[in-house]
């Protein structure tokens, strides 16, 4: 059951000129959350912007007896809501609705888990991973960006213990192109009989280039979306993305509630 | 102090609604908000089918707004009927069921099912949705349209039926006259206003359907108008709406002539609005001795001299 509340940015990091990671004072949203969940923020006071915004949960912060304290949020610079999140100064309280929508299902060993991120989609696989390698899950982040300086926390994930796998698209670090293309590479090379499941958060058209790879290689594939969004609780019926039903038709899916993570292979990518 | 207002034969226990189109099929709320708090909630709109609406993008943020062209997606009468309405009944929930169709006899035919129904507190009648293409807002645009539609569904239930009007016309209160004619309890008003937002840089429309429905305070001082002009004109009850963000904004409709209000565009900033709005309204009705919110309906003063205005 979600919870609103006014929410102290306890601190506010700008990462580069577009990203920023800003840490929030929501014990009982963090204390509920699972890995894949959302919370729905408003940095501003008044009518404009007059809607919130929906952001993946980054990380669980706790304190010094391990009870969860605080999320995090990774924000990408692209409109007025995330430049006012970019701003956003510690003391100020930011309004914060939370944990809604379904989260990730996680597998276990020796299920592998594959996490494919697409810039500002490395958002909801901090806590994914934290979840799988708590059970000893050989995990693998398969990360893109712009260039090297947009590839952020990545001893975060080595110290988990996850195996990287970057690209950037000017070459600056990894593998110069998309991170798809490792992806498709390492899933050819895989033994058939050892099962993996793909978790995807990014753009649109990664998403739907995992999907059509995890098909080509037969590997289920859970995929984080992002849509516009109103409400974030199924009210308002913009979120939708087209999937096909048990009936074999198009169905307009409200991903606030059936999502954000959703199978790769129901939705329909056109 | 008395809350409770009367739509017809339907008694509110307080003048608030969730609006049609913004609170789902209201069990998607019931883990946030106590259903039976409201004084109803409208549902979602219905045909006699299920539809899916249009492609997204459905929605964009205009100042102090939004546009949505949604497309009236449902699952249809009947599947609300047997999935949804039990639920809402378990929580004793009052519901108003927006009824849409396509023909007069696909509002009949709504109609007919929800009237055969359990727990249904009455009916509006959606002749105004900007954003679909056959059907609704031709009834809605057309004063002789809305007579007909109003009187046919008029013969086949009991139930409140209450018209919801479009802005999108020259003259509401004449709308609001043939609904009074053709036989309805009472009128919700404003739908949407029909709007556009362009993308400059790819000169794209910023919804998939080129046009949508404009809500949201930034059409609140319009909706407040367009009620107390209606208020002059009819003698059933008026459900306004249009931008209410607060309790104070409530109030002001109800004192142009609202009866009860809805609320929509305010519930996806804050789903937990309800309890607000009701403790604002009571703290005004307290503040100026008023026993019961009905005694507040249409008391605009439009007599006071420039000088009790300015409140000097």
């Amino acid at each position: 059951m979600p919870v609103d509340v006014a929410a102290e940015v306890i601190v506010n990091r700008a990462l580069s000129a577009d990203y920023n990671l800003v840490a929030l004072a929501a014990p009982a949203i963090a204390a509920a959350a699972a890995p894949g969940q959302f919370v729905m923020l408003k940095a501003n006071a008044g009518f404009d912007p007059l809607l919130r915004r929906p952001f993946s949960i980054f990380e669980i912060l706790r304190d010094g007896g391990g009870t969860p304290s605080a999320l995090t949020i990774l924000s990408k610079r692209v409109g007025p809501s995330t430049n006012l999140l970019y701003d956003a100064r510690a003391g100020q309280r930011i309004a914060c609705l939370g944990p809604i929508g379904r989260p990730f299902t996680i597998v276990d060993a020796p299920v592998e888990g594959w996490m494919i991120a697409g810039g500002v989609g490395l958002a909801p696989f901090a806590t994914l991973a934290e979840s799988l390698r708590a059970r000893r899950v050989e995990t693998t982040l398969f990360y893109g960006a712009r260039r090297a300086a947009e590839l952020f926390h990545l001893d975060f994930f080595r110290a988990l213990g996850v195996a990287l796998v970057l690209t950037t698209e000017d070459g600056s670090a990894g593998e110069t192109g998309r991170v798809v293309a490792p992806l498709d590479r390492k899933l050819a090379a895989r033994d058939r009989q050892a099962p993996v499941m793909l978790y995807a958060c990014g753009p649109e058209a990664m998403l739907a280039a995992t999907a059509r790879i995890a098909a080509r290689h037969q590997r289920p594939c859970q995929v984080s979306v992002e849509r516009v969004m109103g409400c974030g609780l199924g009210g308002c019926y913009s979120c939708v993305v087209p999937m096909r039903g048990e009936d074999g038709g198009r169905h307009h899916v409200r991903s606030c509630i059936a999502g954000p993570v959703l199978a790769a292979d129901q939705i329909i990518w056109d | 102090m008395d809350l409770s207002v009367r739509i017809g034969s339907l008694l509110l226990k307080n003048p608030l609604i969730a609006a049609s189109g913004c609170f789902g099929y209201g069990v998607e709320y019931a883990d946030v908000v106590d259903l039976s708090s409201l004084g109803a909630i409208a549902v979602k709109g219905l045909f006699l089918s299920e539809r899916e609406g249009h492609a997204a993008p459905r929605i964009v943020e205009t100042p102090a707004g939004m546009l949505n062209a949604i497309g009236l997606q449902g699952i249809g009468v009947r599947r609300f009927v047997s999935e949804k309405l039990p639920e809402l009944r378990a929580r004793n929930a009052t519901v108003v069921v927006n009824v849409c169709g396509t023909t007069l006899d696909e509002y009949v035919e709504v109609s007919r099912i929800l009237s055969d129904a359990e727990g249904v507190g009455a009916i509006e009648l959606n002749i105004s949705c900007p954003n679909i293409k056959e059907g609704g807002i031709q009834f809605g645009c057309s004063l002789n349209g809305t007579y007909d539609v109003v009187s046919a569904v008029r013969k086949v239930t009991r139930l409140p039926v209450i018209p919801k009007l479009t802005p999108n016309v020259t003259d509401v209160p004449s709308f609001a006259r043939a609904a009074e004619e053709g036989g309805a309890d009472a009128v919700s008003l404003v739908n949407t206003f029909l709007a556009m937002v362009i993308d400059i840089e790819t000169r794209q429309p910023k919804i998939s359907n080129v046009v949508g429905g404009l809500s949201g305070p930034a059409i609140r001082p319009i909706a407040v108008r367009m009620v107390y002009e209606c208020r002059q004109t009819v003698r059933i009850p008026i459900i306004g709406m249009g931008g209410i963000a607060d309790a104070r904004d409530a109030l002001e409709f109800m004192i142009a002539g609202a009866t009860a209000v809805q609320v929509g565009t305010a519930n996806f900033v804050d789903p937990f609005i309800w309890t607000k709005l009701v403790d604002g309204i009571r703290d005004y009705l307290q503040r100026h001795r008023i026993a019961r919110v009905s005694d507040l309906v249409g008391t605009i003063d439009t007599h006071a001299s420039a000088t009790e205005r300015s409140g000097v």
